[in-house]
């Protein structure tokens, strides 16, 4: 199987969908003429024209509600959002814009609009450019949110993004940029909304998404060294999340830890563990435990910054916690 | 001005403008009496004493071209064609509403005829204008985009993003400032420092004021800076109007004064209208006959919105998406 780095898999689907779809257009700060602040659009302009990866100024608010309107006007834009910081600028074009233009127009028109942007620390790049805010938008009725973990995800969720006739929050791991991992020959679109099982185990479940995932499998590979077998869910999609994934997999296992590295409180796994103590509360052997960033904004000294994200030590003594 | 605009004007272009006003002069009273009686829920805000600014504008418009309103956009609707059954239905929340009951006064929105909605966020309907004129300039179309926006919307800064992108862009994108002097509840005089005839130029695009109560102003207007639009790109046209109602119904506008709530009379954007036809010695007895088929056409459309069913819980549910394959 041939090796692909995260950022040029981002690359090769917007690659794909300007080839196969001429009413996709990118829309973004320095993404046309530099090729993006992280390389995801590096030789887009010159493949297709100016016409189509197109520059923009540093006018995120305009730029999202251009997109529900281009969007509702026959377009398909991909925005890029710098870092996921800046869509606080965003918020009214998604939320009160693009989530409900379907439903309160009585569905007379879809809003296939994608919005891609990096969250994640481990960079020192400090609080305005670290923060993962995905669970805002898994809040907001009528958006749809994927955060791929590895390059074939990464290529297959936004394919399906693009794809779809609903706005899609596409989030990227920019410390995953960089890396690299075997992909198929062929790459394909993956279904929103379909979770995967990345490592098998019957001893208890890791639920993860994003770099976080990276996080689980390596505290799967310490605990199967004490005899411990950890099952690791990528949950690749949040908004809708893959359910009947996890359930069938804490009805193995009996024990379920659920690890992001957004923020612990109000967050992506509240929701999980909530939902499967209500339906998954007769399999339970031990409570569902939840590991995420502490209650403070992402710190900038390295120092600093490596106690705050979630550690495959902390993972592993959740693990021994519920298997106790 | 408004001699060589009387000449522009013949008889039926001139009784087609006061027609179209008149139509939502008259949906407008009818809605503020349903509104009294409790048969239109939630909030609405009229446009009665703006109408000369939506039937101007549309009177330079096509149907290939899209709009972008705001909270007080009934005038907007109706002028760029909304059906009357749809809109009736949709203000009193029945399934048979345009939008099925499920955005109301401040949502109503037609797709098909490019009328992209009202909307309940101050300026929002701003970037949406400026990405269906993206659409319209990269899919080759010869259509526009039209941006309303009230003069409250000057304090948001989302207008100076729109302004700056449409002008880097040349985009086919009309942005056109209904300014009827209040923010909601206060007096923009002590809000908007700026006037948007020294702000425009600084984009390097055209600005062109008109007085929005006279509709034959607004529309030999409007057809100019259509015109321009359609052929090089983006201008401003501030409209300069008046808001005869309260920001919403059931406002009691004790912060105006009654003065100048009493003057507004003079400046009635139908009686300015009415003039113009007396000119031209259109007969009062076609006036009326006009009222009566209005009146007729808005009892229909408010009967059939009365007989009208309740929507549907889990229909309007499962419409938040187009398609959802897990959940």
């Amino acid at each position: 199987m041939p090796e692909l780095r995260y950022i040029r898999a981002i690359n090769q689907a917007l690659a794909d969908a300007l080839e196969a779809d001429p009413s996709v257009i990118l829309l973004g700060e320095d993404v046309s003429a530099a090729g993006g602040a992280f390389g995801a659009t590096r030789g887009l302009r010159d493949r297709f024209g100016a016409e189509r990866v197109i520059d923009t100024p540093i006018s995120e608010a305009a730029l999202a509600g251009a997109a529900v309107g281009a969007a509702l006007s026959g377009l398909k834009p991909v925005l890029e959002i710098m870092f996921m910081d800046f869509t606080t600028l965003v918020m009214d074009a998604l939320v009160n814009q693009a989530a409900k233009a379907r439903f309160m127009f009585g569905g007379q028109r879809s809003v296939p609009l994608v919005v891609r942007t990096p969250h994640g620390g481990g960079l020192s790049a400090g609080p305005q450019h670290s923060q993962c805010l995905e669970a805002w938008f898994a809040h907001v009725p009528g958006l749809k949110v994927v955060c791929p973990a590895d390059p074939a995800s990464a290529y297959g969720l936004l394919r399906a993004a693009i794809a779809d006739p609903d706005p899609v929050i596409v989030v990227e791991n920019k410390a995953l940029y960089a890396t690299k991992a075997e992909v198929p020959e062929v790459l394909e679109p993956l279904p929103i909304g379909r979770a995967a099982v990345i490592r098998p185990g019957r001893d208890l479940t890791l639920v993860s998404y994003g770099g976080a995932v990276h996080t689980c499998t390596a505290a799967a590979g310490i605990l199967a060294n004490e005899g411990i077998e950890a099952e690791v869910v990528d949950l690749r999609s949040l908004q809708p999340w893959d359910e009947a994934t996890v359930m069938n997999s804490l009805s193995r296992t009996h024990r379920l830890i659920v690890v992001h590295e957004a923020v612990e409180a109000f967050g992506i796994g509240a929701e999980i563990a909530a939902r499967m103590a209500d339906i998954g509360f007769d399999e339970l052997d031990a409570p569902i435990l939840r590991i995420g960033a502490p209650f403070m904004p992402v710190p900038f000294s390295k120092a600093l910054e490596r106690k705050y994200l979630p550690s495959a030590d902390a993972v592993v003594q959740a693990a021994r916690k519920v298997l106790a | 001005m408004t001699s060589s605009h009387q000449a522009a004007l013949g008889e039926n272009q001139m009784l087609k403008l006061y027609a179209d006003m008149l139509l939502i002069r008259r949906v407008e009273e009818r809605l503020g009496r349903l509104f009294a009686d409790g048969e239109v829920p939630g909030f609405i805000h009229l446009s009665i004493g703006q109408e000369a600014v939506p039937v101007g504008v549309m009177s330079a418009l096509t149907a290939d071209d899209t709009i972008a309103s705001t909270h007080r956009g009934h005038g907007h609707a109706i002028a760029k064609g909304m059906p009357l059954d749809g809109f009736f239905a949709e203000l009193l929340g029945c399934e048979q509403g345009l939008c099925r009951g499920r955005g109301g006064s401040m949502h109503v929105a037609d797709l098909s005829i490019g009328m992209l909605g009202a909307n309940g966020i101050v300026g929002a309907g701003l970037s949406i204008a400026l990405g269906s004129a993206l659409a319209h300039q990269r899919l080759r179309r010869n259509a526009i985009a039209v941006a309303f926006f009230g003069d409250g919307a000057l304090g948001e800064g989302l207008l100076h993003e729109c302004l700056n992108l449409a002008s880097l862009w040349r985009l086919p994108l009309l942005f056109v400032c209904e300014n009827n002097g209040w923010s909601e509840f206060s007096p923009s005089a002590g809000q908007i420092t700026f006037r948007l005839a020294d702000l425009v130029p600084a984009y390097g695009i055209p600005y062109v004021a008109s007085d929005g109560n006279d509709v034959v102003a607004v529309s030999t207007t409007a057809a100019d800076i259509v015109a321009h639009v359609r052929r090089e790109g983006p201008a401003v046209l501030e409209c300069f109007t008046t808001r005869m109602r309260g920001h919403y119904e059931g406002d009691a506008q004790k912060y105006r004064d009654p003065a100048e709530l009493e003057a507004l009379a003079a400046r009635d954007p139908i009686r300015i209208a009415k003039e113009y036809l007396r000119r031209l010695d259109v007969g009062e007895e076609r006036l009326q006959d006009l009222l009566t088929d209005i009146d007729c056409r808005i009892e229909a459309a408010v009967a059939a919105a009365r007989a009208g069913s309740a929507p549907d819980f889990e229909t309007a549910k499962a419409d938040t998406y187009t398609r959802v394959d897990m959940h």
